[in-house]
């Protein structure tokens, strides 16, 4: 397994240019931080993971949105972020003693983690809403939508003749998620 | 203008698919159209969430490959923080721990209630009222066993001590002087005489003539009550050869009486001080005296010869006599007066013994 710590701009840059072996540098070298704080605190390696990864994540759509700055350093940023969800996590299944374990120094960072929720949250309702919608609409709006597949494709794929047709469907299809988007609460 | 058409207006305009003509008549109608422009606004929100959601789902993949590459299982096991054993057993049984100790604490409690040392009675009590017990009757004891000691003093009756050595000895006056052999006394510390009932009197060396091998002892024992008058005479002249004569003494514990008749008229290797007697005499006889049919005192015994079979000597009673004149006067505390008048003669020898062995002494001497 490789340890090696890239160095914060490294990783910054990395991001940005959706570099993969950045990434998994990233990844690995403060993993073992987090399973550490996580093992040690009422937790098991699945919730490490799951934490690690939507810290991950945080700093990731922070750094793309361009409004991360380089005033702390990354490994105090996701240990804080990691921090923040976990006693989140422990107070939503009554597991919280009151008194969590640190291993790390750490930052306020309640801003991001609100933030990353609120987002996190539209993605849920947005996946549930797919979830609910069926096929083929979901196919096709996974298709144009996320995969930016053209409408050419899209009418090859189903069989459509008429690439009206298709074109109808497509916007019964995307009235429909939304119906079932905002109905969610 | 149709929703649908709307929409695909929309997207045409977002996709930047529009010719500079169609974009500025589509701007226009989103000014003067607030429901278009809101249209429009929702929809770029709408399929901008549909990407982030595509972009989150490709991250958690990429992120879930990656974390495929991890051995997590090693990890956890390096960076856990292990807690003592006790800690562990703990928490790993603290249930059946817990129902383990309420058992316990009920039993013990249950035992406790049963067995009364729940009351207020404070068992200590009982135990410091057995110890007062055990002391006031081992002080019952002891007074008990000090009282019997003190009535026994009172009662002058002496503990008897057998001594270091032992000889005999006769009473000269019945005030309390007795003679005996000077080596049965010579080096005492202190001197105790034994009279025939086994009442001892502490006595003291006031005289002793080595040469004739006397020793004169005192009385000085405050228990001592002056003797009845003594029975004896001291004889002056020298007795003849094959006269019968008897001894009496202490060899054991018992009064001994030896007799016998006088063999020689000088004792060992020619001593002209003593006479050789046949008389079967033990080392305590010596210090005893010698006795005529008459009832006198005819001689001190003081030794035998061991070679021969019943040869002893004894110390002449003119050698005693003499002896007795060289005491000196400020030696003696009470008068030294001898008996002249002899109440033996006529008795026959039981008779003369019963008589006079209340004034037979067992001299025991005391040394370091």
């Amino acid at each position: 397994m490789n340890t090696e710590i890239p160095a914060d701009s490294e990783v910054i840059l990395g991001i940005l240019n959706n570099s993969e072996s950045i990434l998994k540098k990233l990844y690995l070298a403060y993993f073992p931080m987090i399973l550490q704080l996580i093992i040690n605190n009422n937790g098991d390696e699945e919730d490490a993971k799951d934490i690690y990864q939507e810290a991950i994540i945080v700093l990731y759509n922070k750094v793309k949105r361009g409004d991360f700055e380089l005033s702390s350093k990354l490994k105090t940023f996701i240990y804080s972020v990691c921090r923040r969800l976990w006693l989140k996590r422990l107070a939503q299944v009554n597991r919280f003693g009151g008194d969590i374990k640190d291993f790390e120094e750490f930052l306020p960072v309640e801003d991001d983690v609100e933030n990353h929720e609120e987002r996190d949250m539209q993605l849920n309702k947005m996946e549930d809403a797919l979830k609910l919608l069926g096929e083929p609409c979901k196919t096709i709006m996974e298709d144009f939508y996320m995969h930016n597949r053209s409408m050419q494709e899209i009418c090859e794929r189903f069989g459509y003749t008429n690439a009206d047709n298709a074109k109808t469907q497509k916007y019964k299809c995307l009235q429909r998620l939304k119906k079932l988007f905002f109905q969610q609460k | 203008m149709k929703d649908d058409q709307l929409t695909e207006l929309i997207e045409r305009y977002l996709d930047g698919d529009m010719s500079q003509q169609e974009r500025d008549q589509f701007e226009q109608l989103c000014k003067s159209d607030a429901s278009v422009n809101h249209k429009l606004k929702e929809h770029r929100h709408f399929t901008g969430l549909l990407k982030q959601y595509n972009e989150r789902l490709e991250l958690e993949n990429r992120l879930n490959a990656i974390h495929q590459e991890i051995d997590v299982h090693t990890l956890k096991e390096d960076l856990m923080v292990h807690p003592s054993w006790v800690v562990r057993l703990w928490r790993n049984h603290h249930s059946k721990i817990s129902v383990a100790a309420s058992i316990a604490i009920f039993a013990i409690l249950t035992t406790m209630y049963f067995t009364g040392d729940l009351s207020n009675e404070d068992p200590r009590f009982v135990e410091l009222k057995r110890e007062v017990g055990n002391l006031k009757r081992s002080t019952e004891n002891l007074n008990h066993a000090t009282s019997t000691i003190i009535q026994d003093i009172k009662k002058d009756k002496k503990l008897t001590n057998p001594g270091n050595y032992r000889g005999s000895g006769f009473a000269l006056s019945a005030n309390g002087y007795i003679v005996t052999n000077f080596h049965v006394v010579n080096g005492a510390d202190s001197v105790y005489v034994q009279n025939d009932n086994g009442e001892s009197f502490h006595a003291k060396v006031i005289y002793t003539e080595p040469q004739y091998d006397v020793a004169i002892l005192q009385i000085n024992d405050p228990s001592f009550k002056h003797l009845d008058a003594i029975p004896y005479t001291f004889k002056k002249s020298k007795s003849d050869l094959g006269e019968d004569l008897y001894t009496l003494g202490y060899p054991g514990d018992d009064i001994f009486c030896g007799t016998g008749a006088l063999t020689s008229a000088s004792g060992f290797r020619g001593d002209t001080t003593e006479y050789q007697v046949s008389i079967p005499v033990n080392p305590g006889n010596s210090g005893g005296p010698l006795i005529d049919g008459k009832g006198n005192i005819v001689g001190v015994i003081n030794g035998k010869q061991t070679q021969t079979s019943a040869a002893a000597f004894a110390v002449k009673s003119n050698y005693l006599l003499k002896a007795i004149q060289n005491i000196p006067a400020d030696s003696l505390s009470k008068s030294l007066n001898l008996n002249t008048k002899n109440s033996l003669a006529g008795l026959s020898r039981p008779q003369q013994i019963k008589k006079l062995r209340n004034y037979m002494f067992m001299v025991k001497v005391y040394n370091q």
